[in-house]
């Protein structure tokens, strides 16, 4: 159909003209006329009364315009959003932008100053005066569920927000666990923690709220800015039309800028009082204590097997930490891992419990993955330890229980339809990359010697749920919004073609992307195709980029508009061949009569012909423009093989990544090299997980990792060469057969990696360590264990 | 506040700061440099990360967060705006960093670009291993740095195969000090002869 083949072809990114220039828009290197600079004083207390706050003192600081507290804009700063309320009954507090009576985390915002410069503002900050009354701090989330606990939000009277409940057996979709358990040969019962996390996205947040001209315009370095247009709106109240958003370049989000955050409508506040504009932008420190964090949950597991390493059931209890309030989607997160527990695996029976607790820390919310990863880990997880219970290896038992190519479409316990996969490919693949057989020699002989340094292979299959999502699962879930996405295609009089997508590009690449797809579509050069995001006034349609959504939604969007672009050509090239439109096809970019391979008209023959519109067939529109809004039918189900080999030094705990391979099967990749470097950042975010991050609260509520130096993101010298490969099983109903790609790897990797960990230990009585797997950690572990060995020894 | 002069980019500036200004927050707010970015504030990031001339006048890659305005006061400073040669020709590790895909959101691009120029210029043939210890103070949270380890090594080989070390040109003396306080803008049109250029 197309000659170009864009669609397919490792293109070089547009986007890096600017970037690797320092040419790039980031809303902190704004600056407009008579702007004021934002500080914000934030709660030293997790949970306290504000008995007195005074901001006059700051006002006589120098350059100083403005200084208030939430006390002072009460009755009009609204209260924060939560979009998914995922059960009738949940407890969903207040959430003030700026605290008012009372702080209930370290790092929330009590107070503000408006300055000429950010030194200024932050220098008066020192003047503002706060009084506070300690309350108890609630943290641990047994404790905080426990009779009589003390409790985050008083007026509530319990720190339970939800409890949430899937049951096959209710559903429909499959048997009781509880019978599965009941006559299982084996039962393996495990308690997981997914560790707290922080998105840690590089360039920290800011915002620039302009309150002059006809529209407030807002730019902020966000991954939403529809939902934030429509939420600034609802929230306080002022006419959509008059609210513009714009997320300019935007450095990294991984879900950590998928929120409606407390600085945003702070500067809307404050730009709305002051008549003048305003900017934030965070610091490192007040980005880690104050933007929400990700994970954080204890996983409660039983899985029922037989002896033939069958799986019968599967059943999980969740205890999920919301923080101290309900972030964007904050309770709908652990949701977002409910259907995907039973993994690639077709075991019948599953139920899954979530209860969400308040505690005095900052929210969690979205991260990468956001709530996948954690399904992950415990399946794959809990699959090693059935073959260790079984003596099997590990791939071995997951052969024995995973679906099969031939069985797709395969509707699994949880309800879903998975759509396309091929799990033995890609696994074979991998184990040939890494030389499993090799490696599990190597280790039999180093077992053998008594090597100090110890290997361990880990393996991952997963499958993830992504491309969110058709609206109506959504709604069914109780989700605040939908999943569909939209595109717009215009043709300029010269036959340049500008896209306006829905989606809001923070790194992956969509200008590239999109332009490799309309290339193909309608036959133009890629470099002749703009694509316009993330400003609401182009832009004014779209539901963002999370989710791994953007090409398997907006993807669709864009080309069913380029379909529709091709239509209204049609009669428009058959004018100027003069022909019968029937008689034409469009292929390789131009219309052509039928049997006629020579000559024919372009699209950019049809957009001057529109321009001029001197000789248009009657009744056709003067426009090639077409607009498109696409609503999934399914989600896509993109999988993979991650294997990881490791060494460990059990001498001293330091674990080393030698080697890891990833075979994902994403369906048909858009952009071979962007589906590489998603996959790259995307594995290495959750070896993170897996071995270095972690974010910590002390007894009274104080985030130990505030820093880059306590917070400890991987560098490149901490990390292992990645090898990655494809298998491609396409999309069906998918135009470009693709899936979404960027969450896999975080999904991935952090079983893999602790799989290994454990792996290289098993022989010396190890069979779980608490992430993240520090030396410090490896080596309580390896004591632990031979400690319980020799006293099991002695009994 | 102090009176410094700093040479950035090519380009002389003249401007009294206060003591505690980092060289980071000078050049964004007060010379337009905004292509250099703040990512913490604890020196561990990197993305900060631009050439300054030492006292011998070689330029070394340091983090601008880390030094204060007044203690650039006569030195040469290259930033990610300066280090493409003539009509926009790009560096060869800004071009490798393009075609290996080594950003995704590139926030912390111009640093690990400049970090990696400072690398090469030390070591105009390190080892996988060697470019990963170099480069151990810029973090990256996109591209789990596996394509920025590839396009540094491919600049490596295109600098060697070319002859050519990884430094920008080296830096010229400050033209003729003037009297008379300026705006923080440029005074004159510096003539391209010593716009930083890669050596030929
Ligand atoms: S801004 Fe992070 S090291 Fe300079
Ligand atoms: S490309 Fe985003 S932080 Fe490096």
């Amino acid at each position: 159909m197309t000659v170009t083949a864009e669609v397919g072809a490792p293109r070089r990114r547009k986007e890096d003209a600017r970037l690797i220039t320092g040419r790039t828009m980031w809303t902190e290197n704004i600056t407009l006329p008579g702007m004021l600079h934002l500080a914000i004083l934030r709660s030293p207390m997790a949970h306290a009364r504000i008995t007195r706050i005074d901001c006059a003192p700051a006002l006589g600081q120098p350059g100083v315009v403005a200084a208030f507290s939430g006390r002072d804009v009460a009755d009009v700063q609204g209260s924060l959003p939560c979009a998914w309320l995922v059960t009738e009954d949940i407890v969903h507090p207040d959430h003030p932008p700026l605290a008012v009576d009372e702080v209930r985390h370290v790092g929330e915002a009590v107070a503000v100053v408006a300055a000429r410069s950010r030194a200024a503002a932050l220098d008066a900050l020192a003047a503002v005066e706060v009084d506070y009354e300690p309350l108890p701090v609630v943290l641990d989330l047994e404790q905080a569920l426990a009779e009589g606990a003390d409790l985050v939000h008083a007026d509530k009277g319990t720190n339970r927000s939800y409890d949430w409940v899937f049951d096959s057996g209710a559903a429909g979709t499959g048997g009781s666990v509880d019978e599965a358990l009941a006559s299982a040969e084996v039962v393996i019962r495990r308690r997981y923690r997914q560790q707290r996390l922080i998105p840690a996205f590089m360039e920290p947040r800011s915002v620039v709220v302009d309150p002059t001209g006809d529209q407030y315009s807002i730019w902020s370095a966000t991954q939403i800015p529809h939902i934030l247009r429509f939420l600034v709106s609802v929230v306080t109240g002022t006419p959509e039309q008059k609210v513009r958003v714009v997320a300019p370049d935007v450095g990294g989000g991984f879900g950590g800028k998928l929120q409606v955050t407390p600085e945003e409508l702070i500067c809307f506040v404050a730009a709305r009082r002051l008549g003048k504009p305003v900017k934030y932008t965070e610091s490192r420190a007040d980005s880690l204590v104050s933007a929400h964090h990700g994970r954080d949950m204890i996983q409660d597991l039983e899985l029922a097997a037989r002896r033939d390493g069958t799986v019968l059931g599967l059943k999980v209890h969740l205890t999920a930490n919301m923080g101290a309030y309900l972030g964007l989607v904050t309770p709908g997160i652990p949701l977002l891992g409910a259907f995907m527990y039973n993994g690639i695996y077709k075991f019948p029976a599953y139920r899954f419990e979530c209860t969400g607790v308040f505690t005095n820390t900052v929210i969690t919310d979205a991260y990468r993955g956001a709530g996948r990863p954690e399904a992950t880990y415990a399946i794959e997880r809990l699959m090693d330890e059935l073959a260790v219970e079984l003596n099997l290896d590990p791939i071995e038992v997951r052969r024995r229980n995973w679906i099969r190519a031939e069985e797709f479409p395969f509707t699994t316990v949880a309800g879903l339809t998975y759509d396309s996969g091929d799990y033995a490919a890609a696994t074979d693949r991998a184990l040939a990359l890494l030389g499993y057989d090799e490696l599990r020699r190597e280790q039999a002989q180093r077992r053998e010697a008594g090597d100090p340094v110890q290997l361990g292979i880990g393996v991952s299959t997963y499958t993830e749920m992504c491309g969110l999502a058709p609206s109506r699962v959504l709604g069914s879930l109780r989700y605040g919004a939908g999943g569909w996405e939209s595109a717009m295609v215009r043709v300029l009089p010269t036959g340049k073609v500008e896209v306006v997508t829905g989606t809001s590009p923070h790194g992956q690449g969509h200008e590239t992307a999109w332009s490799q797809i309309v290339a193909d579509e309608l036959g133009v050069p890629f470099d002749d195709v703009e694509v316009l995001h993330g400003d609401t006034r182009s832009s004014y349609k779209g539901l963002d980029t999370y989710g791994s959504r953007s090409l398997a939604v907006g993807g669709i969007a864009l080309y069913q508009a380029c379909q529709k672009v091709v239509e209204k050509a049609k009669p428009i090239a058959a004018r100027l061949l003069e022909c019968d439109p029937a008689d034409l096809e469009f292929t390789g970019g131009r219309f052509q009569v039928r049997g006629h391979p020579d000559g024919g008209k372009t699209i950019a023959d049809c957009s001057l012909a529109v321009f001029t519109s001197h000789d248009l067939p009657d009744g056709v529109e003067p426009t090639l423009d077409a607009d498109a809004v696409y609503d999934p039918v399914n989600f896509s189900f993109p999988h993979g093989s991650h294997l990881c080999a490791v060494e460990v030094d059990t001498q001293t705990g330091r674990v080393d990544v030698r080697s890891y391979v990833a075979v994902d099967d994403v369906g048909k990749a858009v952009n071979p090299l962007i589906v590489e470097g998603q996959v790259h950042g995307g594995v290495v975010q959750g070896i993170a997980q897996a071995l270095f991050e972690e974010a910590v609260y002390d007894g009274d509520g104080n985030l130990l990792s505030g820093t880059f130096v306590d917070y400890t993101l991987p560098s490149a010298a901490d990390l292992p060469d990645l090898v990655t490969d494809r298998t491609e099983s396409p999309a069906p109903g998918h135009p470009l057969g693709a899936k979404g790609v960027g969450e896999a790897g975080t999904i991935a990797a952090t079983p893999a990696v602790v799989n290994a960990v454990v792996d290289a230990l098993r022989h010396r009585g190890v069979s779980d360590i608490q992430m993240p797997c520090t030396p410090e950690r490896v080596w309580q572990a390896l004591q632990s264990a031979s400690r319980s060995d020799q006293q099991g020894g002695g009994s | 506040m102090a009176r410094i002069s700093i040479t950035v980019d090519g380009v002389r500036y003249d401007d009294d700061v206060e003591p505690r200004t980092l060289l980071v927050y000078h050049l964004r707010e007060q010379l337009g440099k905004v292509g250099t970015v703040v990512g913490c504030d604890t020196s561990n990031c990197g993305a900060c990360t631009v050439l300054m001339s030492d006292p011998d006048g070689r330029l070394v890659g340091v983090k601008s967060c880390a030094v204060l305005a007044v203690q650039a006061d006569g030195r040469q400073v290259v930033t990610i705006e300066g280090l493409a040669g003539p009509d926009n020709t790009l560096h060869p590790v800004q071009k490798a960093f393009h075609e290996r895909h080594a950003l995704q959101c590139g926030f912390c691009t111009p640093g690990m670009i400049m970090a990696a120029v400072d690398l090469l210029t030390d070591n105009p043939d390190p080892s996988d291993a060697q470019i990963r210890e170099g480069l151990e103070g810029n973090l990256c949270r996109c591209t789990g740095y596996q394509n920025i380890v590839r396009a540094v090594r491919d600049a490596a080989r295109d600098l060697r195969e070319a002859g050519r070390s990884a430094a920008p040109a080296a830096p010229t003396p400050l033209a003729g000090e003037d009297e008379t306080p300026d705006s923080g803008l440029p005074r004159e049109q510096v003539p391209d002869e010593v716009i930083p250029q890669p050596v030929p």
